[in-house]
Formats: structure tokens, C-alpha cells, sequence
């Protein structure tokens, strides 16, 4: 919403306008901070000190993946800001690249698209299922919308939009990135690391 | 009939029709056999709502950046179009989004009042009549949240009218998202609407694990209330916005007209709590489609196999009251600030205390994420939390009353009037103390395990809605009608509009509250005559019937001055605030210059205005 809002809009000056669009964005992700603390919670609520046994290479991998794709986002912001359209381009890209990355590792492994025999977790199971599939299922859905940010920022950059003045676009869709790796940073390690796993009782 | 076609609200719901249906059908094509099962009748509800914004025509703008196109939101009337068309179609001016709020509101309250007096008129005598239970069930849900609906949707009015005037803005920092925030409101409605008929029966509450065997009804009930949720949280993000960011020059935070803050202290709750319904309701709604079990204590063999724990009930109830309890703070604060708004006007002298009055709002809506454990004192929480919640929820009514002795002392010696919203703003103020002192016992622990489920919570939860929504926003249309349509009410009618609402109300409320501590139980079909309340239920349900029919006077004076009322003056109640210094109704652009805040808002009697406009670089004296 207030992610996009572009170099001639309204009819405030343009420091103005990006100011007000700062306050937009951020008490947007204060917002949207209290629904994934929500999430966490039921994860605390629910497991407890247990936790089930998860594929720790698939996690490690994944967190990688979406940390370095923040610092190419950021590369991109910072090549914007400088006018060098075409490192913005090309970071974008990859952050895409590497959002899609995550996305794919999440659907096909996590939840077991891509493996044969299915998931070793299936959501009906019980409290174990509903919170991975849930905590994971939420933070896909706002992978997703970041990378359609992203390359929707990337599409109009080519189409020579954006420049060290006025890029408050890819500021949002920056920042935005951020945020959901951030709540990443959370959520690895309260389903992959905190807790004793249970044994398999078979 | 050709302009009625174009309007958004018809192609919007065109479009969520398309929606609907295409859902069903591609259900049908992946193997489904009955549309109302839980999977293909959430999926067709998610793709009405996207169906009902594209074919508004909410999202064009937005899907035109993508392609490049950034003109400016387009501002003033359509060209081409008669001049109700905007109202009924996407607009970005936020006096038209304020009038399609309100509007949106009154026909919400509208509804949900019918409602009421159907299973009111089962209640009136003991026995079944004519309400199936299951019917009785989805009708008292259906009330209560198509009434928090309609007062969410009357808070963004007085908020989308009120608060960028106040400011000395020209719109909202957002004119596009605010439009957005309206127009989702109206599909969420609808599938609200589709619930009604498809039934389900946890009440408004939504608890599982009923929630989750109800019948099909619980589907399009959690998506609308989300939805609706959603436009709650926009406009929370734009109403600070706003605050934060367009006020004019001069005006500093504790410059700001009264009503300003209460809706910053209003949305700071709107903005963060209401994610927590949205994802319970979202959470029940995957535990019916995938079977996922976050809320029902049951185990698959597979999941016991796994060593999983069990979903828990009471995680729903944590995660839904801590939107719930804080919404009732939605609903009142801005109420309240309608109150302290108006009580100096009519008393003709500054407001006691203003900047207590600013601070009690901020306080109230703070210890309000505290207290949310007090709908659960019977649910089985553990002591310490029971406790440590009582404590809290005792502690609003310290703020609580400091604004009650701010509003005393405002009125203490003043130069009082009557005027029929001066009467709303009094009527608030004993109906809420009545809501406000019935409170304590419900907070405490002890009593409470007495009172839940009892009809006194009604008539506790009545008196604080009314007191604090209800008659404030009927004070602020009354009050603010002729600045919205340049034309006067009828004084007249709204007198009798009063006078036949207050006593009736007090009857209500306190008929409820007797009921409830004689041994009524709420939410509840049929009752024992040997309670001794059937005098009592049929004196409440004649009341309701009175309150309905001074609404019935009060929606037509509206219609009625519209068109026929005394042509009003730009500032009949001789207002300092700022839309009140230009002609009735407010021109398109808000002001004829920038702003300038010269001095304090409520300096009744002072020499110096409020606010000045500035011609220029400078301030001119004017």
C-alpha cells in the first residue's frame, strides 16, 4: 500500500511526502510485528520446551539463504542512492532470485512437495503440525509478497524510474524485506533450535 | 439508471458475485462436491473479496504503477456524473469516505438492531415461540458483530471526517489506502451477510472447538470479521499518519483539538491488537480447511505417534481478547473524545484539564493490553494470571476517571446550553457512568465467577456502548450535520429522538443487569419462569422496541433536513475549531490557505482565535 507511492504523488513536496510515507510504513510493520509475536506465542503456548524433530540442514540453508539476500537488498538500495541503475538491477535481481530460493526449499522440502514419500510432519499432526506449517505458512505468504515488491521495484527501474533523489520506492520494499527476514530471525530458532525434540514413539 | 450501473458498489459486488461463483466452479473442476464444505467455501470467499476490489475499481490506481502511470489520486467530482455518484463509488476525498462511512454505519447499526428485536421479541416471555435454537444462536452472533462492524465502521466516519479538518490538512496522509480501508469493509460485509444464512452458532465470539464443528456459516463469519479487521488496521496507519505527519503549522501535539488524540490512542490499539484476530480467526479457518489443530485438544494416531501435544482451547481465547477487550476501547475513546470535543462548546469555557484529558486516553488505551485475562476468569486460567488481571482491569478506572472529573469541571460554572447534541453528549455521560460503575464487578475475580454468562454482562456491555459509542456519535452527527450537508436537523425531532431513547435505555439496561444477578443466563433460547424474570425480559424487550423506534425518527430527520432543512450557517454552535472558520459544507480543498494554529483550541472567551488562515508566506490577522 504505502510501499510503492511514487516520486509525483499528491501534491505535498517530496520530503514531505516521503516522511509521511516513512510513519505509513513503519506503523505498518509495527502491525504486522504483533501478528507474527502472536504466532510465536501459540508456538510457546502450545509446544513448550518440546519441539519436533525437523531437517536442521533444510533450516540452516534456508536462513542462509534469506540473510544474504538482505544484504543484496541492501547492495541495491545503496546502488539507487548512488545512481548506478545497473547494480540496482542486478541486486534486485538476485535478491528475487534468492527470495525465490527460500520459497521453493520451504514448499518443496519443508512441506514436502519435492520429496517422494511426502513430509515427515504433516499439518493435521496434532500441535507440531499446525505450528510449523502455520509459523512457515505465514512467513512464505510475506516472502512471497516481498518478492513481487521487489520485482515490481526492479520493473519500473528499468523502465527508468528510481534515482538517487527520489527512490522512496525501493526504500519501502528494502525495508519491508528486511522486516520479514527479520521475523525469520525469530522463528528459526523457535521451531529449529529451542526445545527438546520428541522421540518418535514408533 | 446508466450512472447507477457504473458506481463502484454495484461493479464492486458484481465483481464479488464473478468471484464467488468462479471459486465454486474451480472447486467443482478440482473434485469437490458440495461448495459449502470448508475448503471450497473459503476459497470463494477469498476470491469474492478480490473479485469485489478489482471490479470496483479501488485497485486500478495501484495497477497502474506497475505500468508506469503515476498521476496524482484524482481529487474533486468526477466529471461527467451526477453528484451522488461519488458517494456510491471509489473516491479519494476524505469527506466523501467520512459521509460513506457514516452512512456504511447507521445502516449496520441498522440491521443489527432488527436482529435484536426478533430474538428480543422470542425472549420477551418464557418458552420457544418462534426461534429454532440453532436460528436463535446465529442471530444473537450475527447482532454482536455486525454491531461491532457498524461502531468500527462509525468511529472511521467521525475519524475520516474529523480528524484531517482538525489538523488543517487537505486530506488524509493516505487518500488512496483510506478509500482502500473503506471499500474492503463492504465484501467483508457481505460475507458476514452469507454467514447469516448459512448459520453457525458460537456467537460473536467465534470460541473453538464449537467453532470449528459449527456449521458452514463459521467460514464466511471469520473471513468477513478479518476482512473487516484489515480495513481497521489501514485506517489506524493512516489516522497516525496523519497525526504525526500533516498537521499544520503551529500545532503542536498538545495544540491538537482533543478528539485528535483520542483517535491517535484509538488507533495505536486498532493498529497493533486487531492482527490478533485476524489471525485467530484465521488460525480456526485453517484448522477447518487443512486440519490443522492449534484450538481442538484432540490427537491424530499419527500426531500421537509423532509425540505431539494437543491444540488447546484456551490459546484462541488469550489470542482473541487481546484484540477483544482493547476493541471495546476502540469503540469508546473516540466516543469519549467526541465528549470532551463538545462539552466546552456548549459550556462556553475551556476544557478542564486538557492535557489530563489527552494523557487519560493514552493511559486508558495502554492499560487496556493489559486486561484482556478478565473474559476468562471462568475459562480456567491460572490464579496468578486471574489475579494480576483483576488488578489491572481496576486500574482503568483511574483514567476512566479522570476524564469524568475533567468533563465535571469543564461544565463546573460554565454558560450551559441544550441543544440536542449537548443532550447526547449529557445522555452519554449518565449512561456511561451506569456502564462505567457496573464495571468493578465484573472485574473482580470473586463476583465475576457469580456474573459470567450472566444477563448482567449485558446489560454492563450495553450501558458502556452506548455510552460510549452510541449516544457520542448520535451527539457528533447531530452536531456536525450541518457542517457535512450545509443544512440544518430538525431540533424538534431530535428532542423526541432523546427523549424517547434515554429512559427507554435506562429501562433496558438496568431490567438486563436485574435479570442477570436474578440468575439469567445469556446467549440462551428459552428460560425458567420460575426465575421470575419474565416481567423483568418483557419490560427490556419493549424498551428495546422504544430505542428502535427513536432511531426510526432520528434516520428520518437526517433524510429529511438533507433535503428540506434550514439552510445552516458556517458555524451555528460558535465553534474555535478549524472547520468551523469556513462556509458550510466544507469547500473540496478544506481551506482556503494553510493553516496557522495561533493560539490554545479551547480558549472560549479568549481574544485570539484558534487558528488563522495565511495568505501567503506570512499569517494575516483576520
Amino acid at each position: 500500500m504505502a510501499v510503492l507511492h511514487s516520486v509525483h504523488e499528491h501534491d505535498l513536496p517530496y520530503a514531505r511526502r516521503e516522511r509521511v510515507n516513512r510513519w505509513g510504513l513503519w506503523l505498518f510493520l509495527i502491525s504486522e510485528s504483533f501478528m507474527f509475536a502472536g504466532l510465536l506465542a501459540a508456538r510457546f503456548y502450545l509446544w513448550g520446551g518440546t519441539r519436533p524433530p525437523l531437517d536442521q540442514t533444510l533450516g540452516l540453508l534456508l536462513t542462509s539463504i534469506l540473510l544474504v539476500s538482505s544484504f543484496f537488498m541492501n547492495r541495491a538500495e545503496v546502488a539507487i542512492a548512488h545512481d548506478d541503475r545497473p547494480e540496482f538491477l542486478r541486486s534486485a535481481m538476485l535478491t528475487v532470485v534468492l527470495g525465490t530460493a527460500f520459497l521453493v526449499g520451504v514448499v518443496g522440502w519443508e512441506w514436502g512437495l519435492f520429496l517422494p514419500d511426502g513430509p515427515h510432519l504433516r499439518p493435521t499432526d496434532g500441535a507440531f503440525g499446525a505450528v510449523v506449517y502455520g509459523l512457515t505458512g505465514f512467513h512464505a505468504f510475506h516472502v512471497l509478497t516481498g518478492v513481487l515488491a521487489i520485482l515490481a521495484v526492479w520493473h519500473l527501474g528499468r523502465r527508468g524510474h528510481f534515482s538517487a533523489r527520489q527512490h522512496w520506492g525501493v526504500e519501502a520494499v528494502a525495508v519491508y524485506w528486511h522486516f520479514v527476514d527479520l521475523v525469520w530471525v525469530f522463528f528459526y530458532p523457535a521451531l529449529y533450535l529451542i526445545g527438546q525434540v520428541v522421540a518418535a514413539g514408533h | 439508471m446508466r450512472h447507477v450501473l457504473t458506481t463502484g458498489l454495484v461493479r464492486g459486488l458484481v465483481g464479488q458475485a464473478v468471484g464467488f461463483a468462479l471459486g465454486v466452479y474451480t472447486a467443482r473442476a478440482w473434485g469437490a462436491t458440495d461448495w459449502r464444505a470448508d475448503g471450497p467455501l473459503a476459497w470463494a470467499a477469498v476470491l469474492s473479496v478480490l473479485g469485489f476490489m478489482l471490479a470496483s475499481g479501488m485497485v486500478s490506481d495501484w495497477l497502474g504503477w506497475l505500468a508506469g502511470n503515476f498521476a496524482p489520486p484524482r481529487h474533486g467530482a468526477p466529471p461527467g456524473k451526477p453528484r451522488w455518484w461519488r458517494y456510491w463509488s471509489v473516491d479519494y476525498d476524505h469527506k466523501v469516505i467520512g459521509i460513506q462511512y457514516g452512512v456504511t454505519a447507521l445502516v449496520l447499526v441498522g440491521l443489527a438492531g432488527s436482529v435484536a428485536l426478533i430474538f428480543r421479541s422470542e425472549l420477551s416471555k418464557p418458552g420457544i415461540d418462534f426461534l429454532e435454537p440453532a436460528v436463535f444462536n446465529t442471530l444473537i452472533g450475527w447482532h454482536g458483530i455486525v454491531m461491532i462492524a457498524g461502531i468500527l465502521t462509525g468511529v472511521a466516519a467521525m475519524a475520516n471526517y474529523l480528524v484531517p479538518l482538525m489538523v488543517g490538512a487537505r486530506d488524509m496522509a493516505f487518500p488512496r489506502l483510506n478509500a482502500f480501508a473503506y471499500w474492503i469493509n463492504v465484501p467483508g460485509v457481505v460475507l458476514v451477510v452469507l454467514a447469516l444464512f448459512l448459520r453457525w452458532e458460537t456467537g460473536w465470539t467465534g470460541y473453538p472447538p464449537l467453532g470449528v464443528q459449527t456449521m458452514p456459516g463459521a467460514i464466511p463469519f471469520y473471513l468477513g470479521v478479518f476482512v473487516i479487521g484489515f480495513s481497521s488496521i489501514l485506517g489506524a496507519v493512516n489516522i497516525l499518519a496523519t497525526a504525526f505527519g500533516m498537521r499544520a503549522q503551529g500545532m503542536t501535539l498538545f495544540r491538537m483539538p482533543i478528539f485528535v488524540w483520542s483517535m491517535v490512542a484509538t488507533s495505536i490499539i486498532a493498529l497493533t491488537a486487531t492482527q490478533l484476530i485476524g489471525l485467530s480467526f484465521v488460525l480456526v479457518v485453517l484448522e477447518r480447511v487443512f486440519g490443522m489443530t492449534f484450538f481442538s485438544p484432540t490427537l491424530t494416531e499419527s500426531a500421537q505417534a509423532l509425540g505431539s501435544p494437543p491444540g488447546q482451547p484456551l490459546l484462541f481465547q488469550h489470542l482473541f481478547w487481546f484484540y477483544s477487550h482493547p476493541a471495546v476501547y476502540v469503540f469508546i475513546l473516540p466516543g469519549l473524545g467526541i465528549i470532551s470535543e463538545l462539552l466546552p462548546v456548549f459550556a462556553r469555557k475551556p476544557l478542564f484539564g486538557y492535557k489530563w484529558v489527552a494523557m487519560a486516553s493514552l493511559a486508558i488505551a495502554l492499560v487496556g493490553f493489559l486486561v484482556w485475562g478478565h473474559h476468562m476468569f471462568t475459562s480456567g486460567m491460572s490464579d496468578i494470571m486471574r489475579v494480576t488481571m483483576m488488578w489491572t482491569t481496576l486500574l482503568v478506572a483511574v483514567p476512566t476517571g479522570v476524564k469524568f472529573f475533567n468533563w465535571l469541571g469543564t461544565m463546573w460554572g460554565g454558560k450551559l446550553t441544550f441543544p440536542t447534541p449537548m443532550l447526547f453528549v449529557l445522555g452519554a455521560l449518565s449512561i456511561f457512568l451506569i456502564g462505567g460503575l457496573s464495571g468493578p464487578p465484573n472485574g473482580t475475580v470473586s463476583t465475576d465467577l457469580f456474573l459470567h454468562d450472566t444477563y448482567w454482562i449485558v446489560g454492563h456491555f450495553h450501558a458502556t456502548m452506548f455510552g460510549g459509542f452510541v449516544y457520542p456519535y448520535i451527539a457528533a452527527i447531530y452536531y456536525w450535520y450541518p457542517k457535512v450537508t450545509g443544512r440544518m436537523y430538525n431540533e424538534t425531532l431530535g428532542k423526541i429522538h432523546f427523549w424517547l431513547m434515554t429512559p427507554a435505555f435506562w429501562t433496558m439496561s438496568l431490567g438486563q443487569m436485574l435479570a442477570g444477578l436474578w440468575g439469567m443466563r445469556r446467549r440462551i433460547v428459552d428460560y425458567d419462569p420460575a426465575l421470575g424474570v419474565a416481567g423483568l425480559q418483557t419490560a427490556v424487550t419493549i424498551a428495546a422496541h422504544v430505542i428502535f423506534l427513536s432511531m426510526l425518527i432520528f434516520a428520518f430527520n437526517l433524510v429529511w433536513s438533507a433535503f428540506r432543512g434550514k439552510v445552516a450557517a458556517a458555524n451555528p454552535w460558535r465553534s474555535r475549531s478549524p472547520e468551523f472558520q469556513v462556509p458550510s459544507p466544507v469547500p473540496d480543498e478544506n481551506y482556503p490557505a494553510p493553516v496557522v494554529v495561533v493560539s490554545e483550541p479551547y480558549e472560549y472567551g479568549g481574544p485570539e482565535p484558534y487558528v488563522v488562515f495565511a495568505h501567503g508566506p506570512a499569517a494575516a490577522d483576520d
